[in-house]
């Protein structure tokens, strides 16, 4: 019972692989789960672009933003498909973490392994960069499917998404610190979330909310990946430098979270 | 000849949780092939050294090197000459038996096909091959410990450490764990391992500490920690609480020494069954009487005052 390669050899290949390594074990304890998550990926954009393409924009007709001619499908689904990749992270970044660190301790396994507090959590930002990719290139899809985007450019909208949800690795820096679930994420949820995604230029423009509730958009990465999503399904609508930023901010947050989180990770697992 | 190289030297390791000291400055070698223990009750500090040795809790302060490395500086490496299987077993529950395996191995970076052909020996070790895709919730408590154990040699470590293997194990299961891990002991395979029952540090260990508070309160084969601290035969003897402290007074000079717990007297005498009749003839009458050879649940008492399992 040798290995065909010595220890020393295995270590220096887990030191150069092992954030894939643990992206790896989460794709495939995905499959325990696999229909759920193929259910909701297809299911979800399909309901809210019907909701909102063949009922709510029969209401709405009237000009959605600065250039004229676009519809309200067409307004609105770059933000819902942003809002699909914050919705992955959020579950990744908050259950996801807690789950690895206590209910199902498996980066207590994975660091007594070769793999470092770093690697772990590079591993699963690359995992929910993944699931990611799934799920807003499906709402991509079944954006073409119901005419809200023109097949082409539009497509970066999809990297908008990403965005999107990378910008919210600050969570899964806080989800790091949690040792006991008092209903933390529930609370985040609904007093953050939830209210991010009504007053971040997703289902109607930023500027029709008083100017003393702009700022929350302005904060918010939702509203950030929504404009820069609709600069590549039908803009440009606003200066370039105004796109930079979108792009800047998100991944700057991302960048702050992520590193955060590697922090946090490794003093914890260092016990 | 020569004397092999330590694969574990510690020396004054310590451990501080801010003003909680959990490892006081202890000293301790394990030679390669040896079957190590660190005998102690809970909260002696045995798992906190035990992921010190493991590379992934940081030293306060002391010297420490594994397979003549410094944790401190090259973890992963040495992480990746070692198996693990920590007190509470940390299966992923969201992944089959045998997929369990197969996961792990990549930590160790080696080839799926390479990890395969090992997972299957392993559960053939582990007795476990007509459960490979069961599910983790399904397993009975020794299995998923099996299972763990299985884990833990999928990289064909240099060193296991086994932090409390049998804990909550009942009595069959215990004595198929210990099976396992003599197998293994003959295979050559070091182990070093944490427990809070004598008859396994007995059983496993070729050479042990006893710890308590974090510090190292004797050293030795178990035969001759008994031997050097303890007599050759107990006569374990039972009043009822009411009466056990009063005939303890009645007991003097019977045996070399006397232990008075809440439960029982023991009395430490070269034979037992003479300790018995001396009893017997002061007229002495107890409830229930035992004679049992010294184990080292008795150095431990000797040495801190307090049984082992409180």
């Amino acid at each position: 019972m040798s290995a065909d390669i010595s220890p020393l050899q295995t270590g220096a290949r887990a030191r150069r692989w092992g954030a894939w390594y643990v992206a790896e074990h989460k794709i495939r304890s995905m499959r325990g789960y696999i229909g759920t998550l193929v259910a909701t990926a297809i299911g979800t954009p399909f309901l809210y672009l019907f909701a909102f393409g063949v009922g709510l924009a029969t209401l709405i007709t009237g000009n959605v933003g600065p250039v004229p001619g676009v519809t309200y499908l067409q307004f609105v689904a770059p933000a819902l498909l942003a809002t699909a990749g914050l919705l992955v992270a959020m579950e990744e970044y908050t259950f996801g973490i807690l789950l690895g660190f206590k209910w199902n301790a498996i980066f207590i396994g994975m660091n007594a392994a070769p793999i470092s507090g770093r690697q772990i959590i590079n591993g699963v930002v690359l995992f929910v960069g993944l699931r990611m990719l799934v799920t807003t290139s499906v709402y991509y899809l079944m954006m073409l499917l119901f005419g809200a985007v023109e097949p082409g450019w539009s497509a970066l909208t999809i990297v908008a998404g990403l965005l999107c949800g990378f910008a919210f690795s600050p969570v899964a820096a806080y989800a790091a610190t949690i040792q006991e679930d008092r209903g933390q994420f529930a609370i985040l949820q609904r007093v953050i979330i939830l209210p991010l995604t009504l007053f971040s230029g997703t289902l109607f423009p930023l500027t029709q909310l008083p100017i003393f509730l702009q700022w929350i958009g302005w904060l918010s990465p939702l509203w950030h990946a929504s404009e820069l999503g609709r600069q590549f399904v039908y803009g440009p609508t606003e200066p370039i430098w105004l796109t930079v930023a979108h792009i800047v901010y998100l991944i700057g947050l991302g960048v702050l979270g992520w590193q955060l989180c590697v922090r946090i990770a490794t003093r914890r697992l260092d016990k | 000849m020569t004397v092999p190289a330590p694969v574990i030297t510690a020396s004054s390791l310590t451990k501080k949780y801010k003003d909680f000291v959990a490892v006081d400055g202890i000293s301790f070698e394990v030679a390669p092939g040896e079957s190590f223990g660190l005998l102690g009750p809970n909260g002696a500090g045995k798992s906190t050294t035990m992921r010190m040795v493991g590379a992934v809790s940081t030293r306060t302060s002391g010297d420490l090197s594994i397979l003549g490395l410094d944790p401190n500086q090259h973890g992963p490496s040495i992480r990746s000459q070692l198996g693990v299987v920590p007190q509470a077993d940390n299966l992923d529950t969201e992944l089959r038996v045998r997929d369990n395996l197969l996961v792990y191995g990549r930590y160790f970076g080696l080839s799926r096909s390479h990890i395969a052909t090992r997972a299957d020996e392993l559960l053939e070790f582990a007795q476990l091959s007509d459960r490979s895709k069961a599910k983790i919730d399904d397993l009975s408590g020794g299995m998923k410990r099996r299972l763990t154990i299985a884990r833990a040699l999928i990289n064909d470590p240099r060193i296991l450490l086994l932090d409390e293997p049998t804990t909550g194990l009942d009595p069959q299961a215990r004595h198929i764990l210990w099976d396992r891990l003599f197998r293994l002991k003959e295979q050559g395979t070091t182990l070093v391992l944490t427990t809070h029952y004598m008859d396994e540090a007995e059983q496993l260990c070729d050479r042990l500490v006893v710890v308590d508070k974090g510090t190292i309160m004797a050293e030795g084969a178990p035969a001759a920690l008994i031997r050097e601290h303890s007599s050759r035969e107990v006569l374990e003897v039972r009043f009822g609480s009411e009466r056990n402290a009063t005939a303890a007074d009645e007991l003097a000079g019977i045996g070399d020494r006397l232990e008075v717990l809440p439960d029982r007297i023991l009395i430490y005498a070269t034979s037992g069954e003479e300790a018995l009749v001396e009893l017997t003839r002061r007229g002495l009458e107890p409830i229930t009487s035992l004679v049992r050879r010294s184990s080292l649940e008795d150095v431990f008492l000797k040495l801190t005052g307090r049984t082992l399992v409180e």
